[in-house]
């Protein structure tokens, strides 16, 4: 029919648009930034932790080192928490608590992330001053935030992994005698694995990605972070900061500190894909 | 966009639907054009942060006493934003609060609206009443480390200062800091609002911010002896003050210009003395 063909024509332009909309940001990041990288030397770029832009110094080891432990931190607290909901979820909680749960922890991911940075500023980080000392901005504070935003992604992702394991596993393992935990660690973990490791990097690259809720509460110093009460300034938070004012050289670098950012999540995210990849191989030879 | 007659009764529904959408599409950008529109009217005054609530609060007062002028519109982003937007025509007026680079003064034309004092501010309970130059740069140099270390009590020093780039901090850095670098260990914050929220809730907190601006919350330092008030920027005797600016490239369009001749007029000076900035002349 002529209409489906319309739209097909125009639904097709959309989807290209989006394609070239990403491949620009990708060309214009790289032009933006590379000079800079080169200019300064990569080593000296990413190795030293000297960031003084008015004197022409353009280290940002402190805030790679910054983005990568607030993720790791972020990581610990929701794997902890998804995995555990994740199980509960799937294995153990009866049907009608689950079409009950499951959409409310989805709901979690519709919060606004100023939203979760200003109730990390009222609670968390008060919290952190007052019983374990330092000024509560910290990378404590930003992981504890950031480990609550990523727990539905890396929860709804697990879910949807384990409930695709097939129901003959479940039966065989109870069959030969295995207990319902046995069942869940020894047969369901396994047979998910893949997907749920998909789910741990998607949800890294959205902790490493993250934005407002981070300046809000990391507290943004360039020092090296000593321990997990030190504040840390990430890439993400770096850009965010000084974008409004840079000029020059530093807006380059802040271009070049978002392209280390960009290959960081690329790589993250090629990851992720290769996983479920490897997923739906075993699942289509099942 | 081309209307169809429903072929059948089968798709009718979705037809309906189809139609409720796009006619909430048009109606959604015809009010976008609309404002788009009505925007293209008003003089844009950009840039720091910390003239922007004395900008906004002159915009009102200059639209209630002119209403058939042009609108003001203010808006943020900083210093060197504001001198961005302006090179690059984007904006009519750029707001500045600090003084302009020796390259900058060749490009841009300023005009002092006021003078602002710029505040060391500690949190209320630190009895400390008055510190030195040369102590504040010690404190945010990192060399202080705690406050007995200068006759306070035995409290971690937290430095708090604002990003690179801002207005308030390269005014803070000429004119505290001269050669001395902020301490890496500083909490970086990027508004006067969030610097105030910090030094409020941290007991060793040492932070710098408009003097317009301190309210009662925290307590201003006493700086070589001078009590930071209006007046005492006014006469000089408070040795950390910074100019107002209002940038335009080349001479300001007659449109800015009547604004401009607002601000600076007695009626204007008044709206900024009673916000508790320092008047121009």
């Amino acid at each position: 029919m002529k209409q489906d063909k319309v739209i097909k024509t125009i639904l097709m332009l959309v989807a290209l648009s989006a394609i070239a909309g990403l491949a620009l940001i990708a060309v214009f990041i790289v032009k933006e930034g590379l000079p800079i990288i080169l200019r300064v030397g990569p080593s000296q770029f990413l190795l030293t932790k000297d960031w003084y832009p008015r004197e022409g110094k353009f280290g940002i080891l402190s805030m790679i080192v910054g983005s990568l432990a607030v993720m790791t931190g972020a990581m610990i607290i929701a794997i902890v928490f998804s995995m555990g909901c994740a199980i509960v979820l799937t294995q153990f909680c009866p049907k009608k608590f689950v079409s009950l749960l499951k959409p409310s922890i989805e709901l979690l991911a519709g919060i606004p992330s100023v939203v979760y940075g200003f109730v990390g500023v009222v609670t968390v980080v008060p919290l952190i001053r007052e019983n374990l000392g330092g000024p509560g901005l910290s990378m404590l504070a930003a992981s504890v935030v950031l480990g609550v935003m990523v727990l539905p992604t890396v929860t709804s992702i697990a879910v949807d992994a384990l409930q695709a394991v097939p129901r003959a596993y479940w039966e065989g393992s109870i069959a030969l005698g295995a207990t319902r935990w046995q069942t869940t660690r020894m047969v369901m973990l396994r047979a998910a694995k893949s997907g749920i490791v998909a789910a741990i990097i998607l949800g890294m690259g959205r902790a490493i990605g993250e934005t407002m809720a981070v300046i809000m509460v990391a507290g943004n110093s360039l020092a090296l972070p000593t321990s997990i009460l030190s504040p840390v300034r990430t890439l993400t938070s770096n850009i965010a900061l000084e974008m409004g004012y840079a000029t020059g050289d530093h807006r380059q670098a802040l271009f070049a500190t978002g392209l280390t950012l960009f290959v960081v999540i690329m790589i993250l995210n090629s990851l992720a894909l290769t996983m479920s990849r490897r997923r739906a191989k075993s699942g289509g030879g099942r | 966009m081309v209307k169809r007659e429903s072929t059948g009764p089968s798709d009718g529904k979705d037809r309906e639907g189809m139609k409720r959408v796009l006619q909430a599409v048009v109606a959604g950008s015809l009010v976008l054009f609309s404002s788009g529109c009505g925007k293209g009217r008003a003089l844009s005054v950009v840039g720091s942060t910390s003239v922007q609530p004395f900008a906004e609060v002159l915009a009102q007062n200059y639209h209630k006493k002119f209403p058939d002028r042009d609108v003001v519109d203010v808006q943020g982003g900083g210093s060197t934003a504001g001198l961005v937007a302006v090179s690059s025509g984007l904006a009519d007026i750029g707001t500045c609060s600090r003084s302009l680079s020796p390259e900058e003064a060749k490009q841009f034309t300023a005009i002092v609206i006021a003078r602002d004092g710029l505040a060391v501010v500690v949190h209320p309970s630190n009895p400390v009443k008055g510190l030195t130059l040369q102590q504040i740069r010690g404190l945010f140099s990192g060399r202080i480390e705690n406050w007995k270390e200068i006759g306070g009590p035995d409290w971690t020093v937290w430095p708090i200062t604002r990003e690179e780039g801002s207005g308030t901090r390269e005014s803070f850095v000429n004119l505290v800091m001269k050669k001395d670098r902020i301490s890496d260990e500083a909490l970086v914050q990027e508004s006067n609002g969030t610097v105030k929220e910090l030094v409020k809730g941290i007991e060793g907190a040492i932070g710098y911010m408009s003097l317009g601006l301190v309210g009662q919350e925290v307590k201003a330092l006493e700086i070589d002896g001078a009590v930071p008030t209006a007046a005492n920027v006014l006469s000089g005797g408070y040795p950390l003050a910074r100019p107002f600016l209002f940038v335009t490239k080349g001479a300001p369009s007659p449109v800015a210009q009547s604004f401009i001749d607002y601000v600076l007029s007695r009626e204007g000076q008044k709206v900024l003395t009673d916000e508790g900035l320092v008047p121009a002349k």
